[in-house]
């Protein structure tokens, strides 16, 4: 099977170059993690990407495969075209072949004030939260922070340091939607603006992007109808 | 060209669950507190904890924290420490709302209150009916206990140092920690970070087999460190093999599975698992399903072309349960087996799972080693989560203990390192010496040649412990590891890098890795040949039972003279009666 890989080492290569690989012995239910591992141990030591729990949970190796954002730990190869395009994030800074700069990313998430506030005291025990209650945050706490969502919405191409990008906007969601959270308004209040939420234009790629199936779209949906109804 | 060097108060080496309880204690209490991790903070492995974590919440069932206590002793076979397992017995409550109140996201029942499953090894009233003392969030507790930590720490302003590797420990001649030298990934370049104190929470590693259901990222560096520095390590021919990875993969299909009303079946469909175990069936302890299913194999009951797999049966469970409480499991069968266990059975075997063994810790975390008589702390120096060893497991870890252990026993570390402090103002002076050696170890790999390579060696060193260190040990199976992983740890010598570059280079970080992972398997292997008993995890047909006679004692293996010394288990507990060993059945 024929891979191309984006490689570049800022301490040697003046431009970066799509390198080709070529790996015999395919095996069935074989994850594109495993080819990239057994490329680098068979054929390339300096194959530089990012990887750890290898079952989808950790966010580590977001990577755009033929053109798509995705996790490699949970592509099979068997799925993809010939030769198979790999190159990393797209409009990151790349620090070397696959491994790209996430710290924007990061500084974003941070933004939102991710953590549940709550400004009663504490009870000496849990919180009572309605099984319905609980059911609003599926689909918005199983985000891995793995950033394939955000590096593939134009929005965050185009205003990287103001617009929030979904992945952190779902973050607002989360605890928006949280009956714990006691914060709300003020989380709104620090979405409006032209920038920080309303730069998504709902043109779907994160949700298309997202390899846990989550929905930023919807959930970015959710907060702009929390602002609305706090208006009214 | 000089060495960079950062100088906080207390330096927390990981941030999974462990490291980020502990961190988070220190930033409320307003130590200045640096956390470096090889990964992003999410990416550590207490991520992948599913099932969820213990405490006698009595939501669903009568509970309480002394019946938690027995399961635990029982389930450890003995070889827990029952002034640890008390203490944490009694904490878990109080840490679980805790943890809540951080913002987990529990499932939760219809009053509102945090939902809870059964598990393994539980019961009520001292071995009566099953208990339902896991609480999870759905099948994805660990992501959520990960996140909330991390978000929390991100609110207390902690210090974090991302991917940074740790390679060694710094220390004085009066055996003082100093902190540790670490090297920035992005960059390549070393950093010294001075501490007054130094916690370890690098977690386990599972690396040490080829089929397990850890991260790549898990290979006992802090263990391995401990070594080096000349600290001996705690019990580790106890690695848990969990009954149900997928057959041939090693991904977990987590204890809840089984909780949820799950079982195993042979190929002739039975449900062997009530010959082993009667009463608790498919929900009794760890190590005794693993065997079970080992058994069911090795006698020619498995499943398949090749019979070397069961099935995890869930797919009368229905549908609605395994959207709304399994639906991580379901993911994972279906990416991995292509298999919905709603429809169809899941081919499972025994995958390594867990490493019971570690630095040896008393119940605020410190190290402690052997002096003349008894044991003191290693000044500056705690150890907390899946690399300690304090010992709360012993032989066999229940599921949903060692989220709860981390926690624990992460804030009583936080709270001791603040007493610390307040006796221990001033940073002591650096131990140059000990930080050139260091730097031996790191400047190791810049060496250029022709010889083995990294990938190749773990691969054969994880062949060996598979073959030779699994479920069933016997003296002339683990006499030939030894052997075995005697000559990788020659060969180390002759390994080479092919890539010198310092940016992001994720071949040394491996390679270093690769040391650790022959330390550790050296002293797995070592203290399991001298183990002549079957206790917990560790199961030696050549001696099938249990010898409190001679063996109720922890293994402490030393690096220098590869070395072994014994020291008794602490069979007091605080204030409760101790539980003495007794058959134990299920
Ligand atoms: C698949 C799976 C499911 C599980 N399910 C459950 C469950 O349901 N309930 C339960 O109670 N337990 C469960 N466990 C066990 C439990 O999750 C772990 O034992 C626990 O999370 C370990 O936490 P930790 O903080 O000790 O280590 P980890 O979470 O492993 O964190 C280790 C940290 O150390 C860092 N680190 C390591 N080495 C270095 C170095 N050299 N330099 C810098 N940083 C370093 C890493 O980057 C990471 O941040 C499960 C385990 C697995 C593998
Ligand atoms: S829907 Fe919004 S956030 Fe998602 S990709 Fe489009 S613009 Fe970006
Ligand atoms: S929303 Fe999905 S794609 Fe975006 S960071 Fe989270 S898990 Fe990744
Ligand atoms: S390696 Fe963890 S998500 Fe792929």
């Amino acid at each position: 099977m024929k891979f191309r890989i984006y490689r570049y080492n800022p301490e040697t290569d003046s431009e970066a170059v799509m390198q080709e690989y070529i790996l015999e012995d395919i095996t069935p239910g074989m994850m594109l993690r495993d080819a990239l591992l057994r490329i680098k141990e068979e054929q390339d030591e300096t194959l530089s990407f990012r990887h750890s729990c290898g079952e989808g949970v950790c966010g580590s190796d977001a990577i755009n495969i033929n053109g798509h954002n995705g996790l490699g730990c949970i592509t099979p190869v068997s799925e993809l075209k010939e030769p198979v395009d790999i190159r990393p994030l797209p409009g990151r800074p790349v620090v070397r072949d696959l491994v790209v700069d996430m710290s924007q990313f990061y500084h974003h998430y941070r933004s939102v004030k991710p953590y549940l506030t709550v400004y009663e005291p504490e009870p000496e025990v849990e919180y009572l939260q309605s099984p319905e209650d609980r059911d609003k945050l599926d689909g918005l706490y199983e985000c891995i922070l793995c950033g394939c969502c955000t590096t593939a919405c134009p929005s965050f191409w185009w205003n990287p340091d103001k617009f929030r990008g979904p992945a952190a906007l779902l973050q607002a969601a989360r605890f928006i939607e949280d009956s714990r959270d006691q914060a709300t308004a003020e989380r709104l209040e620090d979405l409006e603006g032209p920038y920080r939420m309303f730069r998504c234009h709902t043109i779907m790629n994160c949700a298309d992007a997202c390899p846990k199936g989550l929905n930023p779209t919807e959930a970015i949906g959710r907060i702009k109808q929390r602002m609305l109804k706090d208006q009214s | 060209m000089t060495l960079a060097v950062r100088k906080f108060d207390t330096l927390v080496i990981g941030s999974g669950g462990g490291g980020l309880r502990a961190a988070l204690q220190l930033s409320q209490a307003e130590a200045n507190v640096a956390v470096v991790s090889k990964v992003f903070p999410t990416r550590s492995h207490t991520v992948a904890a599913q099932g969820g974590i213990n405490a006698a919440l009595a939501n669903v069932l009568p509970d309480n924290w002394h019946w938690h206590m027995y399961d635990t002793v029982k389930g450890s076979d003995y070889l827990g420490d029952q002034d640890a397992i008390e203490y944490m017995c009694r904490a878990a409550s109080h840490l679980v709302y805790e943890l809540e109140h951080a913002g987990v996201p529990f499932s939760r029942l219809d009053n509102g209150k945090i939902y809870q499953r059964p598990f393994g090894g539980q019961s009520q009233d001292f071995g009566g009916d099953q208990a339902a003392r896991t609480c999870a969030a759905a099948d994805r507790t660990g992501h959520a206990i990960l996140h909330s930590l991390y978000q929390q720490n991100i609110r207390a302003k902690t210090h974090f140092f991302d991917e940074y590797f740790a390679v060694d420990l710094v220390k004085d001649e009066q055996g003082h920690i100093l902190g540790a030298l670490t090297i920035e990934i992005e960059t390549g370049e070393p950093l010294l970070i001075e501490a007054k104190t130094t916690l370890l929470a690098t977690g386990g590693a599972g690396q040490l087999f080829c089929n397990n259901t850890n991260a790549h990222i898990n290979t006992g560096d802090g263990i391995a460190m401990a070594l080096r520095a000349g600290i001996p390590v705690q019990d580790m021919e106890f690695f848990q093999f969990h009954p149900t990875g997928i057959a041939g993969k090693g991904m977990l299909m987590s204890e809840g599975a089984r909780g949820e009303g799950g079982y195993l079946v042979n190929k002739d469909g039975e449900r062997f698992m009530e010959r082993y175990a009667p009463h608790a069936k498919d929900l009794a302890s760890r190590d005794v399903v693993s065997r079970a299913v080992a058994t069911e194999i090795r006698e020619g009951r498995g499943c398949g072309p090749d019979g070397d797999y069961v099935l995890l049966k869930m797919d009368h469970v229905g549908e609605e349960v395994i959207a709304k409480r399994l639906p991580g499991i379901r993911a994972l069968a279906e990416t991995f087996a292509g298999i919905d266990p709603a429809k169809e059975p899941v081919p499972v075997s025994p995958t390594a799972h867990y490493t019971m063994g570690g630095i040896p810790t008393n119940r605020y975390g410190q190290v402690v080693a052997p002096v003349d008589v008894g044991e003191e702390a290693i000044p500056g120096l705690y150890a907390v989560g899946e690399c300690a060893c304090v010992s709360v497991h012993g032989a066999n870890r229940l599921g949903g203990n060692s989220l709860l252990d981390i926690v624990v026993f992460g804030r009583a570390a936080g709270n001791h390192i603040i007493e610390f402090l307040k006796e221990h103002r001033y940073h002591r002076p650096m131990d140059q010496g000990s930080v050139d050696k260091a730097m031996v170890n790191l400047h190791r790999w810049d060496r250029k040649g022709e010889g083995e390579t990294v990938g190749g060696l773990r691969g054969e060193l994880q062949q060996v412990m598979d073959d030779y260190c699994s479920v069933f040990r016997t003296k002339e199976i683990l006499t030939e590891g030894v052997q075995k992983i005697l000559e990788i740890e020659k060969r180390l010598n002759n390994v080479y890098l092919r890539d010198h570059s310092k940016i992001f280079n994720t071949a040394r970080i491996e390679a270093m890795e690769l040391v650790n992972l022959v330390d550790l398997a050296v002293a797995t292997m070592i203290s399991a040949l001298a183990r002549e008993e079957s206790r917990g995890a560790h199961s030696r047909m050549d001696f099938p039972e249990r010898d409190d006679k001679h063996w109720l004692k922890h293994t402490l293996y030393y690096k220098e003279g590869k070395r072994l010394d014994y020291k008794p288990v602490r069979v007091k507990p605080l204030t409760v009666e101790s539980f003495p060993p007794k058959p134990r059945v299920y």
